[in-house]
């Protein structure tokens, strides 16, 4: 059994598979990502992952929400303008005292006039205008310290050969605790009709294509990407390969762009799916520093076991205090 | 909600109880349609029912040895009654609340340490069947007692009882690990003082059960373990609150709020009964019921204000923020 519950390391070994391909991951660079949710469709045929609904939820082009147990991938739609930018101001000199630090800076003027151009005909820098799409295709983030791992209770979560997580749908009860041990909120138990939808009761998530990779295929949904906004690979050459993308666009001026995820040195050692981001983590419902919760479980268990014993002592104390 | 991503929104700090102030300012935050970061746990009333009930099983398990080694028998068959009907309820609730009941079983494959719900099972499994047989040995019919069955099972129970009271307080405490081993943000904040809130709650409950069935001449160990579970229990909950941030909140409002302040209430009432119910029957016995309210108020508070917690990403987003402000990303090395 690994003791190791924080910290950087290389799972798979860790774990205790000997002669462990190296990890692999992915890079998912929302900078190039167009919305078009090919990942999402993807990975629902592919996976054979039944139906979330098919309600419109008024979030732009997502209509999908969030990730959950029957949503694998997920694409997130941000629109950001000059009207939701006031208060973006507002809310960034509350929280930082300054404005720019967020990265989200835009001194614009929205006339709030329509247009009679076609959209899309004026081109280059002129034909810009205030507002601003952003599009992120999320999934599993593959924990070096996977929280849903470390808390399943009867060993249905594992770590395979190439670092990632993956269930075992015929040893999950569905106890659930996985998923509020995620600090991204991903995993979570398939609900449906009972004997009839696929894993009903079982925790479900990104496999990251666990029988694909093995047979040296690419996971579906960067399979089906067509602006290698998805990325799949070795995750060492991954985070090469983002070092030297954000460099490139902080060179072009896009001061906005920051890797997320990346970093072995992190509140969950790094993640195997890590993300190139053009703002804060949270404007895409990505928590902002997250934290295994593995980390504090030393310090749970001896405030748990003095707990115990005062109750112990207490109880011995009731007795010995004699009268009826 | 706001229906706007990436903006910021301020959540009324109005609506706080008693005009306390609050334990940092209101904060801005940033989330993505106002939707969670974090999950929800998919648990239902099962969960802090078998909290409650796990807790007065534990208790009752120490009472009742106690009162079988000092020559207390109400007490004694309260304690081992008390136990056994806990634990079988737990037991039921635990199962129930499985998304595959049928696989119950599964929990026994493996023993982990990380998992404090795997911790659990083994926890449970070593006290339920001592528990188990300390508690069916007192219902035996008397004329199954003269049996063979029925004579071994009466010689165990004190072995088995005694058993049950070693690992009962671990069957007590074990549970606050479980809630705060999560990214849940109430819950998370709290580890530091849960599992001693929740012994004092299953030692105040399983007093009160002592108070409210034995007789005035064999309660007192009772009464005192009552006492001093729920001043443990109210102290140390004050003190937890205290350091907890934003992610006290949750405590105070909405449903879990008034569960909260319920169980404080109760539990305070309780305490006091208990003191000066020494030579009333009557005074004891409500004051026990109270006790028992008290502890099943605050486990439901508890479970709700983890959920509420993690439906709204406030509680996720702005203590990671502040964080990151403060002392910048969080590194392990």
């Amino acid at each position: 059994m690994s003791t190791s519950f924080y910290g950087p390391l290389d799972p798979a070994p860790d774990a205790g598979w000997t002669d462990a391909p190296p990890r692999k991951g992915f890079f998912t660079d929302t900078s190039i990502c167009i919305g078009c949710k090919a990942c999402e469709v993807a990975c629902k045929e592919w996976n054979a992952v039944p139906d979330d609904g098919f309600t419109l939820l008024g979030s732009s082009y997502d209509n999908t929400g969030a990730l959950g147990a029957s949503t694998w991938r997920h694409v997130a739609f941000i629109e950001q303008s000059p009207a939701s930018d006031v208060l973006n101001r507002v809310g960034d000199s509350a929280l930082t005292g300054d404005r720019n630090a967020l990265g989200t800076d835009t001194t614009k003027v929205d006339l709030g006039m329509p247009s009679f151009d076609l959209p899309g005909m004026a081109v280059g820098a002129d034909g810009r205008t205030d507002f601003r799409w952003l599009m992120a295709s999320d999934v599993c983030k593959h924990c070096t310290h996977a929280g849903c791992l470390d808390v399943c209770p009867t060993g249905a979560l594992f770590r395979t050969e190439f670092g990632t997580v993956v269930v075992q749908d015929d040893i999950c009860n569905g106890c659930g605790y996985c998923v509020p041990a995620c600090p991204f909120g991903v995993i979570d138990r398939r609900v449906g009709e009972k004997g009839v939808t696929k894993n009903e009761g079982i925790a479900q998530k990104c496999t990251l294509c666990y029988d694909r990779i093995g047979d040296g295929l690419t996971p579906a949904c960067a399979k089906a990407c067509p602006t290698t906004s998805i990325q799949f690979g070795d995750l060492d050459e991954l985070r090469e390969r983002a070092e030297q993308r954000v460099e490139a666009m902080h060179a072009q001026g896009i001061s906005s762009a920051r890797l997320y995820g990346e970093d072995p040195t992190d509140g969950v050692g790094g993640v195997g799916a890590f993300f190139l981001l053009l703002d804060e983590p949270e404007v895409y419902g990505l928590p902002p520093d997250p934290v295994v919760t593995t980390r504090d479980l030393p310090e749970m268990w001896r405030k748990a076991g003095l707990a115990a014993l005062a109750m112990l002592a207490g109880a011995v104390a009731a007795f010995a205090g004699g009268g009826r | 909600m706001s229906g706007e991503p990436g903006t910021r929104r301020r959540k009324g700090g109005g609506g706080r109880e008693h005009g306390e102030q609050p334990m940092v300012p209101p904060a801005e935050f940033t989330s993505y349609y106002g939707r969670p970061v974090v999950k929800a746990s998919p648990w239902e009333h099962d969960i802090p029912a078998y909290l409650f009930m796990g807790g007065v099983a534990a208790g009752s398990s120490l009472l009742s040895a106690g009162a079988d080694l000092t020559d207390r028998p109400v007490l004694r068959r309260t304690g081992r009654i008390g136990a056994l009907v806990g634990l079988t309820l737990s037991m039921l609730a635990l199962v129930k609340d499985l998304g595959r009941p049928e696989r119950f079983h599964h929990m026994l494959r493996v023993a982990k340490p990380t998992s404090p719900m795997s911790v659990g099972t083994w926890i449970l499994t070593l006290y339920g069947p001592f528990a188990g047989l300390a508690g069916t040995a007192e219902l035996l019919p008397p004329r199954l007692r003269r049996t063979l069955p029925g004579r071994l099972l009466g010689w165990s129970a004190r072995p088995a009882g005694l058993t049950a009271a070693v690992v009962a307080p671990a069957v007590a405490s074990y549970t606050a690990v479980l809630l705060t081993n999560t990214a849940t943000p109430t819950w998370h904040a709290a580890h530091r003082h849960l599992p001693f809130v929740f012994v004092g709650s299953a030692s105040a409950a399983s007093g009160g059960l002592g108070l409210l069935a034995a007789p005035l001449s064999e309660a007192s160990p009772a009464r005192r373990l009552a006492v001093a579970g729920a001043v443990l229990e109210l102290a140390v909950e004050r003190h937890m609150e205290a350091g907890m941030g934003i992610t006290a909140e949750p405590l105070h409002d909405g449903h879990a709020g008034t569960l909260m302040r319920a169980s404080k209430a109760l539990t305070a009432a309780g305490a006091v009964g208990a003191v000066l119910g020494r030579r009333s029957r009557l005074l004891s016995a409500v004051s026990g019921a109270a006790l028992m309210a008290g502890s099943a108020c605050l486990r439901f508070g508890v479970f709700e204000a983890g959920q509420a917690s993690a439906r709204d990403p406030r509680y996720t987003v702005v203590p990671q923020r502040e964080r990151v402000e403060q002392h910048g990303r969080t590194r392990s090395v």
